[in-house]
């Protein structure tokens, strides 16, 4: 009756390379101590992974956990699983200081999949895409166009960016706005 | 007359014929020709109208430096005004069109200002339109704006797309020519990441047009031999990114450097944006950009036919393109020989070269004088006859006055002053220039290049940009900048190469800054610096004898070298006349300063993709499309768009559905879609602590389960925020900000755990987009929840200023017993993205009650109503809490709080500070918003003194009147008084001084 | 426009990634203070031609604010160090001092 649905309900947009709403994915901020063991164990009972490294983001099928700053992470779960991964995050971390609080809701997830996927970042973000500066394994948190967004890559082709629910449509537009056929730079091809 | 020739023309393709029109006559041109050398080939050399006197212009130049040829380009939606006829490759169905005349570019009715130019020197507008003052708004600026500007500005919407690049490289080579190749291969061939740019649509630059004219051979093989072997060369190594048609825009600091290609200018129909902007952040820039040819300053140089000596025979060269059929050359340097010889090459009849140096060239002499060209040495031209088309030249004696000794009959002069190395890009970022005497130039000091982020030099030069004019020179000082540059980004550079180049030895330039040297005043004020700005040699003399003597004054008040010239052709020999004049040498006077973009990029182009529904962005709620398809009339407030009201038809009177949403929502029920409002997790052991400090209130005593509304202040001790908190346990607060304080509240949080109170346990959150959070208001509120869920939501188990977590069927919510509009009213959080299904089950619970969403104005009568303030109307930075009597909300427990040290300074405790109150009108009307409370006498200024103001004011459809707040001097104390507000039209309003509880001062219908 | 690297995440952005905060290493008054005391907290900003002391936030990226020593004439950035200290670290200071022998800013040298 009171299904849940994310921003732009799994809109898809082909271009020179692909643009998809990814839907709801359940996301948890976690800030802490990340150097303790009991932050380490946190992340692994929650998502099945290590604790990431410096703008690193660790993935294992359907679950990850992202280096946001020196002391959060934002670990990522199905959208159902969100209350189990609290429950088992409250459990190892009983008696720290922590904050840990279910984003899911305010987030909206966006993959960009084709052979061209970094240069559309690259057409929005002031980062170097070029293969070498940025792989798979890490998280870049910066401005897309004039918004805040953070993305990873999942393969050499396929990169997922997260930003604020509000500003889904904008994201959107904006990735497809890169994407339209003719665009094509070959930066990095 | 200009014309095709049968034969010649490297870079056009004569079986691609293309068609085009200029002034709505079709032409035709072929594929590889410039818009430049197609008009010139359909004998259409005058191509516009100076800017200030209407003469007439043809084209002078080859390259971006052309001054003359700006048209109109397209029409509708791509038309575009002021695109430069040499750098436009023409493309079929071309339309352009030229401007700054009329009624047509033959006749032009402006052109009288020639005839009035000795009474239009510079500075003849500040003079002139200055006295009497009164006449400057109604006759001369309408007068003057008129007839300002180039070109006209579109008045269609752009059609294009636009898009940005951020792109990183080590070293970013700028320029396509020998040079660049060069530079490029050197620090390409160490394994650096090279990005090579070149503006036009060809490599190679003039070694290919001039090479063969002296003989040149690198390599003991011809120039465009090596050239071809050079971009193979670059063509293998993957770590070079070569682009065409992509201009070095500027360089600015830390290494960012803007690339503007025009990726599909010349083919308009093809899909994809029409400009990339590159954002290109560059280890090393090497600025390979050759140089650009000068003018020669005699008498009639800017006569249609007039032109510089290497576009002549760029013109003959690479378009197989005759501007005329007699071309006299005149010149200080050997350079321009090469047109004579390529002219006479192609066929073509010179009948002299007017050398004014006494010595002559060297064996380029010989050269012209073997292919049976007369040469004149020291000599110059007087005089150029001829109106629209040259037709002839007076010759004289350089070193004379400007008595004609011969004329000659000719419908071209190619003329060339020197060359002056393209230092733009050097300089935009603070690199510095050295005065060459042998050569006459300004060329970059290595010493003295711009800095980085490191302090480190970042520019270098390469080639002839550095200042080299020999073939030889350029190509070691190119690879040898490549390899530095390569260097410099922490690469081995390979073994240097440095090719033999061989070709016939040029004579020295002899600087000739006026022609002939001793020119009097009549010719002075025909001989142009600046073609576009009709700037003269008189001009320039006259701002010096009135005391401009700095270049950058002299520069304003002539206007010489202003709009798309930025120096390129007029700043060398203006400057150099400006020195003569103030009888200083060149260096001391020194360039104007030399400011991005090289060349002017469009608009669109800075903008990018920001335009039309990617413009900014907008926030939207998870209801706002419910909002947009229910008649919400929005209102901007941040990124967000909020429903100021709904219509319920689209004939509903604005005010009519704020009025029918109160009505409603006092009587029975509203829905508020409230989910901008900030939400802010603050959780730890300090975190009370911490809020006592943000807050004026004491929030550390406040139990679990319940609300307290509070006020934050910054450290000046004005309000800035408001909100409720909740406590949500023990270690856990969550703060509601205002919708435009979400952000900055959160940042302002952060801000002083980080950088004051660090060692205290707090972590903090933005959990504002989590949550859809909706207002349930009104007497039927409870009513309507109870339908939804069997949670106990009566007073005792639910009270005002509490919370629960309560679950409505499959939905998680956070119930919020709060109230800001005085009625009984719960704030219902539930995750966003059950925001809209929770949103209409609520409608459909409410149906019976005759429920309906309200939107902001309603939500703020209804606030106003009840006295409520807000941040923004009754606060404005530079109100405290206790001038809107809110001490209630300020804990004396509290040793500290941000802001209680400022509220402390004499001038916050001045019992003279306007306070609030309730306003009320004598006779009901609504007080026009921020009016002034108006008192006895005038300021110093002769202004009415006043004693308050208005900070918010309604219609009130519960009371049916109008209703204000307002701040006032000795507000509280003056209860009952009158007082009297200003309006615009000078009357003034009689109100009265009252409490700001308007309605339900006992509270008693939120108290439920 | 400026590049700035981020202590706290590593990242060397440019500048649209960041928000400048104003004058460094202030120290807060509150209740209690002098007059005085309070408006040179306030009010009285350091506006040097060369070495500059400053707080910047990676506001589009990890959220954290940092100090940066900066020359605000040949915009060469010394170094960016933690936003937990109250006087910038001997590393930059002698980094400076290499730079600009002789400089100083407030009670720094």
């Amino acid at each position: 009756m009171s299904k849940a649905v994310s921003a732009l309900q799994g809109a898809v947009y082909q271009g020179y390379v692909e643009v998809r709403e990814v839907g709801l994915v359940g996301m948890i901020t976690l800030r802490g101590d990340l150097s303790s063991a009991k932050m380490k164990k946190a992340v692994k009972d929650a998502c099945g992974v290590d604790l990431p490294g410096q703008r690193e983001i660790a993935v294992a099928g359907d679950k990850g956990a992202a280096w946001m700053s020196p002391d959060e992470l934002l670990l990522m779960v199905p959208y159902e699983g969100v209350g189990d991964a609290l429950a088992a995050i409250e459990a190892a971390l009983s008696g720290e200081h922590f904050l840990a609080v279910n984003v899911s809701d305010a987030r909206a997830v966006f993959q960009v999949q084709g052979k061209a996927a970094r240069e559309i970042i690259a057409k929005l973000c002031p980062v170097d895409m070029a293969p070498g500066a940025f792989e798979p394994g890490m998280i870049r948190r910066t401005r897309m166009a004039q918004i805040a967004a953070a993305f990873w890559m999942v393969d050499a082709e396929t990169i997922r960016v997260v930003c604020f629910r509000s500003v889904a449509e904008y994201a959107f537009n904006l990735l497809k706005d890169a994407a339209e056929p003719g665009g094509e730079t070959g930066l990095f091809a | 007359m200009s014309t095709r020739l049968a034969t010649g023309g490297r870079l056009v393709n004569k079986a691609h014929a293309m068609e085009f029109a200029f002034n709505g006559k079709r032409l035709k041109g072929f594929e590889g020709d410039t818009l430049a050398s197609a008009l010139l080939a359909n004998d259409q050399m005058l191509v516009g109208r100076s800017f200030k006197y209407h003469r007439p212009r043809g084209i002078v130049a080859s390259g971006g430096e052309e001054p003359n040829g700006l048209v109109n380009m397209g029409r509708g939606e791509t038309f575009e005004p002021n695109q430069r006829v040499t750098t436009t490759e023409l493309f079929d169905g071309l339309e352009a069109t030229s401007q700054n005349h009329w009624p047509s570019l033959e006749f032009d009715v402006g052109a009288v200002n020639a005839k009035l130019s000795r009474f239009l020197p510079a500075g003849f507008y500040y003079k002139m339109f200055i006295h009497p003052r009164p006449l400057w708004k109604h006759v001369y600026e309408p007068f003057i704006r008129q007839s300002a500007g180039l070109g006209k500005a579109p008045k269609d919407k752009d059609g294009d797309k636009y898009e940005h690049l951020y792109a990183f490289f080590d070293v970013v080579v700028i320029g396509g020519g020998v040079a660049g190749l060069m530079a490029a291969r050197a620090a390409g061939a160490s394994g650096a990441k090279v990005l090579l740019m070149e503006q036009t649509a060809v490599w190679g630059g003039r070694t290919p047009v001039d090479g063969p004219l002296y003989d040149a051979t690198v390599n003991d093989g011809p120039v465009d031999k090596f050239v071809d072997e050079l971009l193979a060369e670059l063509g293998e190594m993957s770590n070079v990114t070569m682009r065409l048609r992509m201009m070095g825009a500027g360089v600015y600091d830390h290494g960012y450097l803007l690339g503007y290609e025009r990726v599909n200018d010349h083919k308009p129909k093809a899909k994809g944006p029409r400009h990339r902007l590159w954002r290109i952040r560059a280890g090393r820039i090497v600025t390979a950009t050759g140089a650009i040819e000068r003018p020669l300053s005699f008498a009639g140089n800017d006569v249609p036919g007039v032109m510089l000596a290497s576009a002549v025979r760029d013109y003959v060269v690479n378009y197989g393109v005759s501007v005329g059929d007699r071309t006299v050359v005149v010149t200080n340097n050997d350079d321009a020989y090469l047109t004579a010889l390529a002219l006479k090459a192609a066929g073509l009849d010179v009948p002299a070269i007017i050398d004014a140096r006494a010595a002559g060239a060297g064996a380029l002499a010989e050269k012209a004088k073997a292919a049976g060209i007369r040469v004149e040495t020291g000599k110059g031209i007087a005089s150029v006859k001829g109106g629209k088309r040259v037709t002839g030249v007076g010759i004289c004696a350089q070193a004379g006055e400007g008595a004609v000794t011969e004329e000659i009959a000719c419908d071209a002069v190619a003329m060339s002053g020197g060359w002056s190395p393209v230092v733009h890009l050097w300089s935009h970022c603070g690199g510095k220039l050295l005065w060459d005497e042998t050569q006459a130039m300004f060329r970059p000091d290595p010493e003295k290049a711009p800095t980085g982020a490191a302090g480190e030099a970042f520019v270098s030069t390469a080639g002839t940009a550095s200042g080299e004019m020999e073939l030889g020179a350029v190509l070691a000082d190119a690879e040898d900048a490549g390899r530095a540059a390569a260097k410099a980004v922490g690469k081995t550079p390979k073994k240097a190469e440095k090719p033999k180049a061989e070709g016939v030895q040029s004579n020295v330039i002899q600087p000739i800054w006026m022609m002939p040297q001793g020119a009097n005043v009549k010719l002075r004020m025909k001989s142009w610096l600046d073609y576009q700005n009709d700037v003269k040699v008189s001009d320039v003399q006259l701002a010096a004898r009135e005391g401009y003597e700095s270049v950058e004054h002299a520069k304003r008040y002539t206007t010489l070298g202003m709009a798309t010239d930025q120096g390129k052709l007029s700043n060398i020999n203006g400057l150099a006349i400006l020195s003569d004049a103030l009888n200083q040498p060149i260096p001391q006077t020194g360039t104007t300063t030399f400011r991005p973009p090289y060349t002017p990029i469009s608009m669109a182009s800075i903008a990018g993709e920001a335009r039309g529904e990617i413009f900014q962005p907008l926030r939207k709620t998870p209801m706002h499309d419910w909002h947009e398809a229910n008649g919400a009339y929005w209102e901007p407030v941040g990124h967000w768009r909020r429903p100021y009201t709904f219509r319920q038809s689209p004939g509903e009177e604005i005010g009519a559905a704020v009025k029918r949403e109160i009505n409603q929502t006092r009587g029975s029920l509203g829905l508020l879609d409230a989910s901008t409002l900030g939400k802010l997790i603050v959780k730890g052991p300090d975190a009370g602590r911490f809020l006592d400090m943000l807050y004026t209130n004491m929030m550390s005593t406040l139990k679990p389960g319940r609300c307290r509304y509070g006020l934050m202040c910054n450290e000046n001790g004005f309000l800035m925020d408001d909100g409720v908190v909740a406590r949500l346990d023990e270690d856990t607060f969550l703060c509601h900000t205002t919708t435009g304080g979400a952000d900055s509240i959160h940042a302002h949080m952060e801000e002083w755990l980080q950088t004051e109170w660090w060692d205290w346990k707090v972590y903090v959150a933005n959990v504002t987009e989590q949550y859809a959070q909706i207002g349930v208001v009104g007497p039927n509120a409870r009513k309507t929840l109870e339908k939804l869920t069997d949670a106990d939501l009566s007073a005792e188990a639910l009270p005002f200023m509490a919370w629960q977590d309560i679950e409505f069927g499959d939905v998680k919510a956070r119930v919020f017993r709060i109230s800001f509009s005085g009625e009984l009213s719960y704030e219902i959080a539930v995750p966003a993205s059950q925001g809209r299904a929770f949103w209409d089950q609520l409608l459909e619970a409410g149906k019976e009650f005759g429920v309906m969403p309200y939107g902001t104005e309603a939500l703020h009568v209804m606030r106003a109503e009840k006295g409520f303030i807000m941040i923004g109307d009754e606060t404005d930075g530079t109100v405290i809490p206790q001038d809107l009597g809110m001490d209630w909300a300020i804990s004396k427990k509290k040793d500290d709080y941000i802001g209680k040290r400022a509220q402390q300074r004499s001038h916050m405790a001045d019992p003279e500070r306007w306070q609030l109150v309730g306003l009320q009108t004598v006779d009901g009307s609504v007080l026009p918003d921020g009016a002034y409370c108006v008192a006895e006498g005038d300021n110093a200024n002769g202004q009415r003194n006043v004693q308050g103001r208005v900070t918010s004011t309604y219609y009130s459809p519960t009371l049916d009147r109008g209703i204000a707040m307002g701040l006032v001097k000795h507000g509280p104390d003056r209860m009952g008084e009158v007082i009297e507000f200003a309006k615009v039209d000078g009357t003034t309003v009689p109100t009265k001084i009252v409490s700001a509880v308007f309605y339900d001062p006992e509270g008693e219908k939120q108290n439920v | 426009m400026l590049i700035l690297e981020c202590p706290y995440c590593g990242v060397k952005g440019e500048e649209t990634e960041f928000a400048g905060g104003g004058e460094a290493h202030l120290k807060r008054f509150g209740p209690g203070a002098s007059d005085d005391d309070f408006h040179g907290y306030l009010f009285k900003r350091e506006n040097p031609k060369g070495v500059h002391l400053e707080r910047w936030r990676h506001s589009n990226g990890c959220g954290k604010w940092f100090h940066a020593a900066r020359n605000t004439v040949t915009l060469e950035v010394y170094g960016t160090y933690s936003a937990q200290t109250t006087e910038p670290p001997k590393d930059i200071k002698d980094k400076i001092s290499a730079k600009v022998p002789g400089w100083s800013w407030r009670e720094f040298s």
